[in-house]
């Protein structure tokens, strides 16, 4: 009886939340309808199909295609500082949110680091931009802001789930906190870690690509700049340079993390 | 104590690792320099008396954050704007992914359960629609909103189309993974009595996959409310939009409200989308 209705309930919720969905979509549509009509129109499809013919051919240079390779090149250093710096700021701040450090430490590490992941990278850039000027420096800086408050709280979270035990036997031998936390709790955790450093990496290849709209350097700021002057063919070649770097990136990842699967399976 | 015995002490305080990491760290410093030298790294900009200043008056006027009545219907307009263009790039996306997951998922291939004539033909319709979805997603929404706001005008009509485009790209690939993730012999009975595809799908896999495949949706729209407020940055209309504009006037104190009512955003999505995935799923 009661399961019934429980279940009858459910459904009921589940119809509910369906008809919501449903009306939101309309709703969407009918609210931004004005936008989309100079999409549908014959004239907004022809200036479409100009503006994509325009792309063609892509400039390929060798002078130019040298430029692409360089920008290129900076957008992966820009992703990898960022990374990196992001992992040891991150790694500093989750000793006192995992709760090493006292309370009231711990409350002000986490505070810290939801603001600093709670705002996206691109508004970010669009700060660091005004603190230390156009230029990959600023991306760096944005990339290494945003990912230390999500590395930092998935680190902090790994400390806390690490066992206490091999710890607590170093510090029955007289070890020091230094060498406990380094010799005892690191090891354990030190893989996972990792690999949310390598997996947040993936991810700010594809960001450091974007960032340059907002004056952040690499491919971004190249792209932004030559369709800002109308020149479509050198646009196109940075688009194609991009589409590789994100296709590539996405090949060597998911081939990585295929084998170690397979290692650790 | 003995000579023999502080000996003895003095080399198991030496970390034998020492030398290992030693070389690990010399290399990494090596590889770093130059990744130094690309990102033109040079944090004594930070403190330039110039750019302090500008940051430091600009972030000055954050407190208190604006709440002029203008400035505050504009903000509820860029912030309805953002939702119905995530909402909109969602609906469109998921349209364009369910066929093409339709088409790609292999354990919903007829010619594949026995001998039959056309089994290269489904493999090369199947393959041709796989480069279809990575091609779909080559190029991040950012970029994508860049383009159609150069060819559509600016507008939250290029938001909606490039995260159309590129979370198709992405819903396509993950359904068809979740599809062919699923036990596939419910599906294989169907077909080899005769069934056809869609009410093999309908019968033999949702089943068993709806659940995942609702989550997933319900979270892709939640980053697709994040992504629309950055694409706003490139000229797609909403929050982004008007964030850009008073991050160019180095007006702190909207840019502060924006911020507020961006963060009060986020939470928001993520709320309703764990709703819509305890009740849905």
């Amino acid at each position: 009886m009661t399961a019934a209705r429980a279940y009858r309930g459910h459904r009921g919720a589940g119809i509910a939340c369906v008809v919501a969905i449903g009306a939101a979509i309309v709703a969407s549509f009918v609210y931004l309808g004005a936008d989309f009509r100079g999409l549908v129109s014959e004239e907004g499809q022809q200036r479409m199909a100009r503006f994509v013919a325009e792309f063609f051919p892509l400039d390929l240079s060798p002078p130019f295609v040298r430029q692409v390779g360089y920008a290129a090149l900076q957008t992966l250093a820009v992703s990898l500082l960022g990374t990196v710096i992001a992992m040891i700021v991150g790694g500093l701040l989750a000793l006192p949110a995992a709760g090493r450090l006292g309370r009231g430490a711990k409350w002000l590490a986490r505070f810290v680091l939801n603001g600093l992941r709670s705002v996206p990278e691109l508004v970010w850039a669009a700060l660091m931009v005004l603190a230390a000027g156009l230029g990959p420096f600023a991306g760096t800086l944005a990339l290494a802001l945003h990912t230390t408050g999500v590395l930092g709280r998935l680190f902090a979270e790994s400390l806390e789930n690490a066992s206490r035990a091999p710890e607590e036997a170093l510090r029955d031998l007289g070890a020091g906190a230094t060498a406990r936390f380094v010799y005892g709790t690191l090891p354990l955790v030190g893989a996972q870690c990792l690999g949310y450093t390598l997996y947040r990496w993936e991810m700010n290849i594809r960001m450091a690509a974007i960032l340059g709209f907002v004056g952040g350097g690499g491919l971004g700021q190249m792209l932004y700049f030559h369709l800002s002057l109308f020149q479509q063919a050198q646009a196109a070649t940075v688009l194609v340079a991009m589409a590789i770097l994100v296709l590539a990136d996405d090949a060597i990842s998911g081939a990585a993390r295929k084998a170690l699967g397979a290692r650790a399976g | 104590m003995s000579a023999t015995a502080r000996l003895r002490l003095a080399s198991a305080r030496r970390d034998p690792l020492a030398r290992r990491r030693l070389g690990w760290a010399i290399t990494a410093l090596v590889l770093l320099w130059p990744l130094l030298r690309l990102a033109e790294f040079h944090p004594a900009t930070l403190a330039d008396p110039a750019n302090v200043h500008v940051m430091a008056t600009f972030l000055g006027g954050f407190l208190p954050p604006s709440v002029q009545p203008d400035f505050l219907a504009d903000l509820l307009k860029a912030t309805l704007q953002t939702l119905a263009m995530a909402t909109a790039g969602t609906a469109l996306a998921f349209l364009i992914a369910v066929p093409l997951a339709f088409v790609a998922t292999r354990s919903l291939s007829i010619s594949a359960i026995g001998p039959a004539d056309g089994r290269w033909v489904g493999r090369i319709v199947r393959q041709a629609v796989r480069s279809l979805m990575v091609f779909l997603r080559a190029v991040p929404e950012v970029v994508l909103a860049l383009m159609f706001v150069r060819a559509l005008g600016l507008g939250p009509a290029a938001g909606v189309l490039a995260l159309a485009i590129t979370y198709g790209g992405m819903l396509a690939k993950v359904y068809a993974e979740i599809l062919e993730s699923t036990d596939a012999r419910p599906a294989q009975a169907l077909l080899q009595a005769g069934c056809g595809r869609v009410a093999t799908l309908c019968f033999g896999l949702l089943p068993l996959a709806a659940q995942e495949i609702v989550s997933y949706t319900v979270y892709r729209w939640e980053c697709a409310v994040r992504a629309a407020v950055v694409m706003g940055f490139v000229g797609a209309g909403g929050l982004g939009q008007l964030m850009d504009q008073s991050l160019k006037m180095l007006s702190g104190g909207e840019v502060s409200s924006i911020a507020l009512v961006f963060l009060a955003l986020v939470m928001l999505a993520d709320a309703i989308s764990l709703v819509l995935r305890r009740v849905l799923a």
